[in-house]
């Protein structure tokens, strides 16, 4: 039953990341109505842009390798790379395909992916880099001595920078000028022009806050895995977590990502060695697609219907 | 001057409804085909027939295979590259496990597999339409290659699902040199080709256009959407999975899974974006493209810019051109090389006078 928790556990604090990917894919499907397969590809440019400035910044400024400093100025300059791509997101790629239908958006983001992606390779290269945030990854010692199950500080705290996150952009939607401009922008375009909301820029800030999210995943992911091209398949995991959840909900987001997460640990632990293992490959999108058949519209999505 | 229809009146309607209702696109044709049929085999050399010629020809199949899901009906697809998984080993195991077995008919059943695999994964698709139906061809993908691998029966046991193919032979003729390989190629494309051609001017293709512009209102007006939406899923798959056969036979010899991966079906997305969307003429000008688009770059970049630039730096290049070229053409030419190609021919028709 312990390993049973751990497995259970250890598969909701990588659900937890899942999440922060979906979440991206999420804020840019409600108010803009493209589906961001690219979002992938921005959480490896920013974690290597990140990774890249903390190498770089101490011998152009002459700052402490590895302080604060150099972690915060490395997190502000990639934060501002990251509006510089929604920028030129907004203005290369969304602005001349207005009107285009929802397939054609979402195949420029495809070429938006390899378009990143070599873009940032090009920049920073392609060596595999460890990235140490300064938070040890131990397993926590109360929960070892009282209930005898392994959980490592670090998912821990990588589940609450998600939680804190996804409270930050609750409360930005909720209640400030620009959310709630977002929020009108995702309920009805023409309605939101008519009334004098600039599309443009809410589409921009929007982008960035979506690279805002990909740089807070990229970072963890990376502090756990390594920064490297793998974190582009990031995006791939994130797709069944958003079918189940409904492309257009925040809280589905959490919540299919959690349920991915835990099912594709216990299905490779209990399942796998029936069937040869390696199953997480393939396990979330069966799951998701399964759940399509009974619910296409996903848990908290809103129900699709058709005019003539 | 030259290419100008005044004269050739049409007093049949078997002359209204032929391929190529002018008289010189016919003959356009015929050379063409001549020419990559005769002339290319005997004059180019072993690198060109090999390493080009050969794969732009699979590769073309593979994109109307899945320019018939996507293009005409509507149905984005993923997963092209597991269905070319699938018709490779299908051809495989009736090639290993059957005594005798013809060739044709083995990369033909290998077909029927992928396509049997393709309605089974096209289930979703009268649920589901869009983005959703892309991740439930992911799921495709994915369980396929991973299958492939696993279920070691499917490559004959051999270590993480290698497997050689086997030596061609028709009629007694050993298909060895890349000449033979090359023509034998190119019969199979240009006949299925054709097949295409016709298929999306007949009922079946026009139900699959009803269904891609508006599938509520093409069953309003009596088209069955499940019946046209599995044919499409079906004959897509047959396509790719040919394709995916003669990939394993002609081009590369030793396949494995886990070379039919996601990164082989953006590039099959790709070849119809830039050849062209619902075109069986771009899916050959696509694939040519994305063949030769690397192979240049690989060429000319370090030409141009000398010892300035690293291999590392031509692969990420190539990574920015293809990305930047998707974002361009969806732009500018939604309707791909093919609609240039069109252009062009209205030009010609003009030509030399402006009006």
């Amino acid at each position: 039953m312990q390993f049973f928790f751990e497995v259970l556990i250890g598969g909701l604090l990588s659900g937890v990341l899942y999440a922060l990917v979906a979440l991206g894919f999420v804020l840019i499907y409600k108010a803009s109505g493209v589906f961001n397969f690219a979002q992938g590809a921005m959480v490896f440019f920013a974690a290597l842009t990140f990774v890249g400035f903390l190498e770089v910044l101490p011998g152009w400024t002459g700052m402490e390798e590895g302080g604060r400093a150099v972690f915060w100025l490395a997190f502000v300059l990639s934060l501002a790379a990251m509006v510089v791509l929604a920028i030129a997101t907004e203005k290369f790629v969304l602005r001349p395909l207005v009107n285009q239908p929802p397939i054609t958006l979402f195949m420029a983001t495809i070429g938006l992916t390899f378009l990143v992606e070599g873009i940032a390779q090009g920049i920073w290269g392609a060596n595999v880099r460890g990235l140490d945030l300064g938070i040890a990854d131990v397993p926590i010692e109360y929960m070892m001595d009282n209930f005898n199950i392994l959980i490592s500080s670090f998912d821990v705290f990588a589940a609450a920078v998600a939680a804190v996150l996804v409270a930050a952009l609750a409360l930005f939607f909720q209640y400030t000028r620009i959310g709630r401009a977002l929020r009108a922008v995702a309920d009805d375009h023409q309605a939101a022009l008519s009334i004098g909301i600039p599309l443009r820029h809410i589409w921009v800030i929007v982008w960035a806050v979506a690279g805002f999210v990909a740089l807070v995943a990229g970072m963890i992911w990376g502090a756990r895995n390594g920064v490297q091209f793998a974190l582009t398949f990031t995006a791939l995991k994130a797709l069944p977590v958003l079918i189940l959840g409904g492309f257009t909900s925040v809280p589905g987001a959490i919540v299919g990502g959690l349920i991915i997460g835990a099912s594709e640990k216990l299905a490779e632990v209990y399942v796998g060695p029936f069937v040869g293992g390696g199953i997480e490959s393939w396990f979330p999108y069966i799951l998701a697609l399964g759940f399509l058949l009974v619910r296409p519209e996903g848990l908290f999505g809103e129900k699709h219907i058709d005019r003539v | 001057m030259l290419y100008r229809e005044a004269g050739q009146f049409k007093a049949s309607y078997e002359a209204d409804q032929q391929i190529f209702p002018i008289l010189q696109d016919r003959i356009g044709v015929m050379l063409l085909i001549g020419f990559f049929a005769l002339a290319v085999p005997l004059f180019a050399d072993q690198y060109w027939l090999k390493a080009i010629l050969i794969p732009v020809l699979i590769f073309s199949l593979a994109a109307i295979g899945l320019n018939i899901l996507t293009g005409y009906a509507g149905q984005l697809s993923l997963g092209s590259a597991a269905f070319m998984a699938v018709g490779a080993f299908g051809a495989y195991n009736f090639m290993l496990r059957i005594d005798g077995m013809p060739f044709l008919v083995a990369i033909l059943l290998g077909g029927l597999c992928a396509a049997l695999v393709g309605v089974m994964f096209g289930l979703p698709s009268l649920r589901i339409k869009g983005f959703y139906l892309a991740v439930a061809t992911l799921a495709a993908q994915f369980f396929i290659v991973w299958a492939l691998v696993k279920i070691e029966w499917f490559s004959n046991y051999s270590s993480s699902g290698v497997i050689t193919a086997q030596q061609i032979e028709i009629l007694g003729f050993a298909f060895e040199g890349p000449q033979s390989k090359y023509l034998l190629t190119l019969f199979v494309v240009v006949m299925m080709a054709l097949a295409a051609k016709n298929m999306v001017r007949s009922t079946t293709g026009r139900s699959w256009m009803a269904v891609r512009d508006m599938d509520v209102a093409a069953e309003v007006i009596g088209i069955r959407l499940m019946r046209t939406k599995l044919t499409a899923f079906a004959v897509s798959s047959f396509y790719c999975g040919v394709a995916g056969a003669l990939y394993a036979y002609t081009y590369i010899g030793t396949v494995e899974p886990e070379g039919f991966n996601l990164d082989l079906s953006f590039k099959i997305l790709f070849m119809i974006i830039i050849g062209g969307v619902g075109s069986i003429m771009g899916s050959f000008l696509g694939a040519a493209f994305i063949v030769l688009l690397p192979i240049a770059l690989d060429v000319f970049v370090p030409m141009l810019l000398g010892d300035l630039v690293s291999s590392s730096f031509v692969s990420n290049l190539q990574l920015i051109v293809f990305g930047g070229l998707i974002v361009f053409f969806l732009i500018v030419e939604p309707h791909g090389l093919a609609r240039l190609w069109q252009i062009g021919k209205e030009k010609l028709r003009l030509w030399p006078f402006p009006h």
